[in-house]
Parts: structure tokens; C-alpha cells; sequence
């Protein structure tokens, strides 16, 4: 069948692969833009250098303290968090009751104070990081070669979004984050600590970004610019699934890779601006987004 | 302000709220002009008054959540005009607000569970279902899907989960069919011999008669008469005049 229409089958399963891999980032990163945009109300363009941030911080552990890829997958993530939770404390909440665009500038702003400071001490060459060697080598599945990272990374991004959509959907904790994004003034009325939630909603986000950031560092080259290029794609991502949906967030994420993989093994030329002519439309079509709601 | 006083002395015990020459603003625009009145434990009362005359504001001030607030709260003996509406929540006070508050991303089950407890002693599920049956049959359904009525009843319902015996309703009844209103009547009438304090805001007097013990008119930000509920019908023609139905 796939000879009929001239393409190889290891290209269309390798292209589907890779927008699997760029899918599952995608996924993870536009995931924690909508629960910081959900409570906060702020998009906070930070998000990439947080995942840089990650990917450094797993670089530094390994090269600095000896700390390989499995703790770091914890560690850097936590790392993030807390650096998230002071921006929160110190900046972000004096934002809250103003226009969007203040919180954007400011996330803006740090996004490449950040940036700055890693090119300034790393430069911008990149630093290589290892796949850990429990996930070396690959699997032949016959009609494909299958990297074993390339597999966890899918597997991992997957298991992270579906935990995430699970506490958010299911638990108490989950029902008085949905509360205080709906009516934080109400909520607060029946004693449940906002600011708190706040707090821990923003430090959890950019702890997502930071572990996409450690998946991403043996794939990519940990580069003070790889989340400034990545960002640009994954903030189209979440126009397209609409802002603050988190299961929106997810599918879109995974699906919006797939779609730019197929693209570049049909039709090359449009891999690159696929997901900003989607973003066109759906802007056109539902400015809400593909599962936002309207206010 | 003295004559205003007067009319707020409490029955005979200290009142378990004190609310003294309360000012409240949204944002520039000055509201509450100086409100004063008592609750005293156990009692149901009432604020009564036209669309705009504050009575709103006045429950949002007491449960703290208006920006700008001045004067004095006092709960239990504990001034809490400065507090945060979270901690003023703690102290016992529970909150039904205009329009019930119901929460569309949350379920009827997720509704009724989210206010944290803050006091022992709060009402359990099983009591809660057995005083609003109609609740327990949609548990799964989205809050807001629910009819006017039964959002009414889970806004209650939440806030007897909590232990908070000092409750603020902004109007149970608004919008809802005799039957409903009347079910909500039995239910504060039921809350009141359980020693539930309550204070009511209506628009609709005849429905504040069955069920309060006292009556404040308020007007334009203040507090301007005081009617025990015996003397109501005679003061129907002043009620009339304030309320100008």
C-alpha cells in the first residue's frame, strides 16, 4: 500500500516517530502553559527558558555533582519548582489584577534575562548529555528501527500529561484548583488558602517544563536557545487547543506532532509552517480554540 | 449615629456579631455609609431593602470579601474587619452567596465537598442528603446543570458540611417557584432550632416574616430602622414606604 503511493514505510514510520517525539514535548510543555494560564491568568512566556532551565540543571548535575539522568528526571524538575515559586512570590503576584500583557512582559523580560545568563556562562554552542545507558540501543519492529529513548521519551510524556489530567480531574486537590480558577474570590471565602494554590499551580507548571527540559537533553544538545525555538511552536500549540484546557492541551500537543511529521513526509516543504496555518484556521474558525471554551 | 444604636441593642446575651459604623467601597465608589447591627447566637435576621441599598455588600463585608472595608466586625469578640476572607471563613462563618456560587467545572459531589471544614461539629453527608434528597440522586451531574432550586439546596447543603454555625444567605429565594421557596423556609426554620445563627438577605418580606426573629431596613448604605418580626405587620406601611413595594 504505501508503495502505491511512493513513499517507504521506514520513512513514514520514522517521520510519524519524530512527530511523536516533538508531539510528546509539545504535550508536556503547552500542559503546564494551560494550568499556569487556567489559575493565574498569566501565559507566561518564560515557559521555554524553564525548559532549558531543565535541561541544565540535569547537565550540571551529572557534569558538577555526579548525579546521572534518573534522579535528575526528580531533581531538576524540583529545582525548577522552587525557582518558580520564588518568580511567583516576588513578581508575578503583584500582576494578577492587571492586564494580561503586564504578566507577558514580565515573563518575557525573565524569559530572556534567563537566556542571557546561560548563553553568557555555557555560550551557545551547546553541551552534549548522554542517554542514560539503561535506554541505549533500539528495537527492530520489523517495519522500523525504534530507539529505546525515543520510545521512553513518548512513553514518559504520556504517563506525566495523563497523571497531570488525573489530579486535576479526579482528586480534591484537583476540584479546589478548578474552583479557585473559576471563582478564586468565592473559594477563598470558604477558607481555601488561593494565594497557596497559586503559589504551587505556578512552581508545578515550570516543574513540568523542566522535566520536558530533561527528557529533551539527550535528544537535542542542552543549548541556552533550545526552549526559545521551541516555544514559538508550543505557544501556536496552545492557541490551537485553547487556553486553560488541559485535556485540549494534551491531545493537541501529541496530535499537532503527528500532524507536522506526516507533513514533512508528504509534503516537506510545509513541516515547518504546518502548525502556524492550523493556528490560522482554528483562530478563523473557533477563536476559542479546539476545546477552549468561550467566556 | 447614636439613634442608629439604639435601635441595634441586642435582645439580652452579647451579640455573636457586632458590626459597628462599617464603611465598604467598590473600588472609588463609596457604598456602605456607616452600617451598625447585632446578631445575637441562635437568632435568624434579616436585611431588608431595595436592589442597590447594600445589602449584599454589607454579607460580603462581614465575610471579608470587599476590597475596601472600615469600622468594626467583631465575631465572637474578635474584631475581623481587616482579616482575609479565608481566615474569617475559619473562624466559623459560612458564606451562600447571590446567584449560589455553584461551581460549572466541578461536580454536584465536588461542589458539596469543597468548602474545607472549619469547624467540629460540621453536618455529614448522610444528614445532608436526608435534608435535600434531591441532591444525592445527582451527584455525578455538572453543578450548574442542576435546576435553580437544587443549586439553591447544594449552596446550602455545602456550607452544613463545614461545622460554620454562622450562616450568610444572600437571597435563598430569588427566582424560585413557592414550592421551592417554601422548602427553603422549612430548612431555615430547621436550621434555627439546631442554634444556627442567620442572616438573610431578602427582597421579599413575606417570606423574611416566616422565618426571622428581627428585621433590619437598610437604605442607601445605612442601617435605618430595626422591626422585631411581632411588629411587622404593624409596620407594614413603613416597610412599605422603604422597600416600595
Amino acid at each position: 500500500m504505501f508503495e502505491l503511493i511512493g513513499i517507504p514505510p521506514q520513512a513514514l514510520f520514522g517521520q510519524l516517530l519524530l512527530g511523536l517525539i516533538n508531539g510528546s514535548f509539545y504535550a508536556i510543555l503547552s500542559l503546564g502553559l494551560a494550568v499556569i494560564f487556567g489559575l493565574l491568568n498569566i501565559i507566561n512566556f518564560t515557559h521555554g527558558a524553564q525548559y532549558m532551565m531543565g535541561a541544565f540543571i540535569a547537565w550540571m548535575l551529572l557534569n558538577w555533582v555526579g548525579i546521572g539522568y534518573w534522579p535528575s528526571l526528580l531533581l531538576a524538575p524540583i529545582v525548577a519548582g522552587i525557582s518558580g515559586v520564588i518568580i511567583e512570590r516576588l513578581f508575578l503576584q503583584r500582576l494578577y489584577h492587571l492586564d494580561h500583557l503586564y504578566g507577558l512582559l514580565l515573563t518575557f523580560g525573565l524569559a530572556l534575562i534567563i537566556q542571557g545568563l546561560f548563553r553568557n556562562y555555557f555560550g551557545s554552542s551547546g553541551l552534549p548529555y548522554q542517554i542514560p545507558a539503561e535506554l541505549r540501543g533500539g528495537q527492530n519492529l520489523g517495519f522500523m528501527f525504534l530507539p529505546n529513548y525515543r520510545g521512553w521519551v513518548v512513553v514518559a510524556s504520556l504517563v506525566v500529561c495523563l497523571a497531570t489530567w488525573f489530579v486535576i480531574e479526579k482528586t480534591r486537590l484537583g476540584a479546589y484548583l478548578r474552583a479557585a480558577t473559576e471563582n478564586p474570590t468565592l473559594t477563598q471565602a470558604f477558607g481555601i488558602n488561593v494565594p497557596l494554590l497559586i503559589t504551587l499551580t505556578y512552581g508545578f507548571g515550570v516543574g513540568l517544563a523542566a522535566f520536558a527540559g530533561v527528557l529533551a537533553a539527550p535528544v537535542y544538545s542542552v543549548n541556552p536557545n533550545m526552549g526559545a525555538d521551541l516555544i514559538i511552536v508550543v505557544f501556536a500549540v496552545v492557541v490551537i487547543g485553547g487556553m486553560g484546557s488541559i485535556l485540549g492541551a494534551i491531545v493537541t500537543g501529541f496530535g499537532l506532532g503527528i500532524i507536522e511529521g506526516l507533513t514533512k513526509v508528504f509534503y516537506p516543504e510545509a513541516s515547518a509552517t504546518v502548525i502556524f496555518i492550523i493556528m490560522a484556521i482554528v483562530l478563523l474558525v473557533k477563536p476559542a480554540g479546539l476545546f477552549g471554551r468561550t467566556a | 449615629m447614636a439613634e442608629a444604636l439604639d435601635m441595634t441593642r441586642p435582645a439580652a446575651t452579647t451579640p455573636m456579631l457586632e458590626v459597628r459604623d462599617l464603611n465598604a467601597w467598590y473600588g472609588e465608589s463609596h457604598v456602605l455609609h456607616g452600617v451598625n447591627l447585632d446578631v445575637a447566637e441562635g437568632e435568624v435576621i434579616t436585611l431588608l431593602g431595595r436592589n442597590g441599598a447594600g445589602k449584599t455588600t454589607t454579607l460580603k463585608s462581614i465575610i471579608g470579601i470587599i476590597g475596601k472595608r472600615t469600622g468594626s466586625i467583631r465575631f465572637q469578640g474578635e474584631e475581623t474587619v481587616a482579616m482575609s476572607s479565608r481566615a474569617i471563613a475559619r473562624l466559623g462563618i459560612g458564606y451562600v452567596p447571590e446567584e449560589r456560587g455553584i461551581f460549572s467545572s466541578l461536580s454536584v459531589e465536588e461542589n458539596l465537598m469543597l468548602p474545607p471544614q472549619v469547624r467540629p461539629g460540621g453536618m455529614s453527608v448522610e444528614q445532608i442528603f436526608e435534608l435535600f434528597p434531591n441532591i444525592k440522586e445527582r451527584l455525578t451531574s455538572q453543578g450548574t446543570k442542576l435546576s435553580g432550586g437544587e443549586q439553591q439546596m447544594l449552596a446550602i447543603a455545602r456550607i452544613l458540611r463545614t461545622g460554620a454555625k454562622f450562616l450568610l444567605l444572600d437571597e435563598p429565594t430569588e427566582g424560585l417557584a413557592p414550592v421551592i421557596i417554601e422548602q427553603i423556609g422549612r430548612t431555615i426554620s430547621r436550621l434555627k432550632s439546631e442554634g444556627f445563627t442567620i442572616i438573610l438577605v431578602e427582597q421579599n418580606f413575606r417570606f423574611a416574616q416566616t422565618v426571622a426573629d428581627r428585621h433590619y431596613l437598610v437604605e442607601q448604605g445605612r442601617v435605618v430602622d430595626m422591626i422585631p418580626n411581632a411588629e411587622l405587620d404593624r409596620n407594614i406601611d413603613k416597610l412599605h414606604a422603604h422597600l416600595g413595594v
